[in-house]
């Protein structure tokens, strides 16, 4: 074969692999249509997902509170949610509510049963 | 229909028992957050997110009876955990267990160890049914008798009562953990367990909880440069040298105690290579392991990933033997699940006593089986409708698109807040525990 013809061959074959992959990507995998359509309403997402944003993210789970009193008062509010209060219209401002002894919560909360266990 | 039998002896699955409340309003303590049985399945301990242990006992009066299934009730509970206050983070240390893991038994008492993100504790379980009667100081109730009225000397003898089953935390092991703990696996030695949070592992000895082996510490000196994180680690069945964790990224290291004091090289890293004209934006994270268990033969072990259960020969780390899709319908629905953080759940999954099936949980309260020699898997549900005594459980299937057949429920259908995430299998009957989030079901293999 001469030079021509291999060469110009070589070219199809590319070409032919090229379209090929085109042909692939048009036919897209479900999980490429999925990150297109996030990707569609998150413009501003990062292109490294699994990268430390999130781990970092996974490190710190748990929620942070101000400090041991904001956790108190929170632990608090959370065991009072069923009684009707009153003075329901204090706004959840951290910091803001200096605690009285009302608001602390029992020093041993009550211990209540596993339904597991009935 | 599948089970320990596999090809001839097809098992069918029966409803045994439920634990818990009917009502639809779940407390956030209710929530089960692990299920494991002892080592003689006699036991079954389920741990909560309000960090409570309840332990069942299997009911063995019936056993001898073909026709009779044998029932778990309620043996011990107890508070394991309480709420803490970190104070120098500000940060709150949830009481769930994150695991449980049973000691072999070695006397009368069976020991657990139990976690929470940062504390691990040893509870010794055990039996009261005698008492001293007859003191000559005191009464039974417990007055001290008077000295002087006392005539005659008798000797204190044990006496039945009702059974008293205490439950008592004999250690503490605190303070070693910076980061969640998420997996506890108890040596073959019987002498030392490993505790492993998002970038370390420790290795601990029972008796001893003021000190901790680092084992393995993947944190890098500059946190910017993270990669990854531990998922699950656990000890080789019967190499007492041997240990596995997984990673976020899907890979599983295996590494050998006796090289080094600090296990940071592996011996065998198990990666599958993945196809780079795939990788999308959700592949790492679907990737991310979420449970390493070994077999029972110790040949083999199982990892779970958000999709598939692989199955990984110890001698092979290029990739694994088997793969089967839980629930690859939901590959097509990535999107919104990273967007209602379900991507995010970490499934476990557990093998049958003789490995020749393994278990593990999907959404809509489903659970697969799937067995291996003749690869055939079915889809169960763990739902109060099908709670009639002894009732069969019948085959669920999935319509992933297309005209919908009459049995089957449309991907779109399923409730994705119904997750169950925890199952154990009895080491050595075809007896199964699968949590949902706030029941604890119990199936039985049918008995003609």
């Amino acid at each position: 074969m001469s030079n021509e013809t291999e060469i110009a061959n070589q070219a199809m074959e590319e070409a032919t692999t090229e379209e090929q992959q085109e042909m692939q990507d048009k036919v897209v995998s479900p999980e490429k249509a999925e990150e297109a359509k996030l990707k569609a309403r998150y413009p501003h997402l990062g292109t490294k997902p699994g990268g430390s944003d999130l781990l970092r993210k996974r490190l710190q789970k748990g929620q942070k509170y101000f400090d041991s009193g904001d956790y108190n008062m929170a632990k608090a509010k959370m065991k009072n949610k069923q009684l009707p209060s009153a003075t329901a219209e204090k706004t959840e401002i951290t910091g803001d509510h200096i605690p009285t002894p009302q608001d602390l919560p029992q020093r041993k909360p009550s211990l209540v049963a596993s339904k597991l266990a009935v | 229909y599948i089970g320990a039998g596999g090809g001839a002896n097809d098992v069918q699955w029966c409803f045994s028992q439920v634990k818990g409340a009917i009502d639809d309003d779940v407390a956030e303590a209710d929530i089960i957050s692990t299920v494991e049985f002892n080592h003689s399945g006699e036991l079954l301990a389920t741990g909560d997110k309000g960090g409570r242990v309840v332990i069942f006992q299997q009911d063995t009066e019936n056993k001898s009876l073909p026709q009779c299934r044998s029932e778990y009730n309620v043996y011990s509970t107890f508070q394991s955990h309480e709420p803490e206050f970190d104070y120098l983070k500000s940060l709150e240390i949830e009481e769930k267990i994150n695991k449980i893991r049973w000691l072999p038994q070695k006397n009368a008492a069976q020991f657990l160890l139990s976690t929470n993100d940062k504390t691990i504790k040893l509870w010794k379980i055990s039996e009261r049914d005698k008492r001293p009667e007859g003191y000559n100081l005191k009464e039974e109730d417990g007055r001290c008798r008077d000295s002087t009225t006392i005539t005659t000397l008798r000797v204190p003898v044990f006496r039945p009562m009702d059974l008293m089953v205490e439950a008592s935390p004999r250690r503490v092991f605190a303070n070693a953990h910076t980061y969640h703990i998420n997996s506890i696996s108890v040596n073959s030695d019987n002498e030392t367990y490993l505790s492993a949070d998002d970038l370390r592992v420790n290795l601990w000895h029972l008796e001893i909880t003021d000190r901790s082996f680092n084992i393995v510490d993947i944190k890098p000196a500059n946190m910017e440069e993270l990669t990854e994180v531990i998922t699950a680690a656990e000890f080789h069945p019967h190499q007492c040298n041997t240990f596995v964790y997984s990673s976020s990224k899907g890979t599983i290291r295996m590494c050998d105690m006796r090289a080094s004091a600090l296990c940071d090289k592996h011996s065998k890293l198990f990666e599958e290579p993945e196809d780079p004209s795939n990788r999308s934006f959700f592949s790492e994270i679907i990737s991310s392991i979420s449970d390493v268990k070994f077999s029972h033969s110790g040949r083999y072990m199982m990892t779970r990933d958000y999709l598939s259960v692989k199955i990984w020969d110890l001698n092979m780390e290029n990739r694994p033997v088997e793969t089967y899709q839980v629930h690859e319908y939901l590959r097509s629905k990535l999107c919104s699940l990273y967007e209602n953080d379900c991507i995010f759940d970490k499934f476990e999954c557990c093998w049958n006593g003789n490995d020749s099936v393994v278990m593990t949980g999907s959404y809509n309260n489903f659970f697969r089986m799937l067995e291996r020699t003749q690869r055939r898997d079915i889809t169960l549900e763990a739902s109060r409708e099908s709670s009639k005594a002894r009732q069969v459980l019948k085959p669920r299937r999935v319509c992933a698109g297309g005209k919908r057949k009459k049995d089957e429920i449309s991907v779109d259908s399923l409730d994705f807040n119904k997750k169950i995430l925890h199952t154990a299998w009895h080491p050595q009957e075809n007896i199964i525990a699968v949590a949902t989030t706030n029941n604890l079901y119990i199936f039985q293999e049918k008995v003609n």
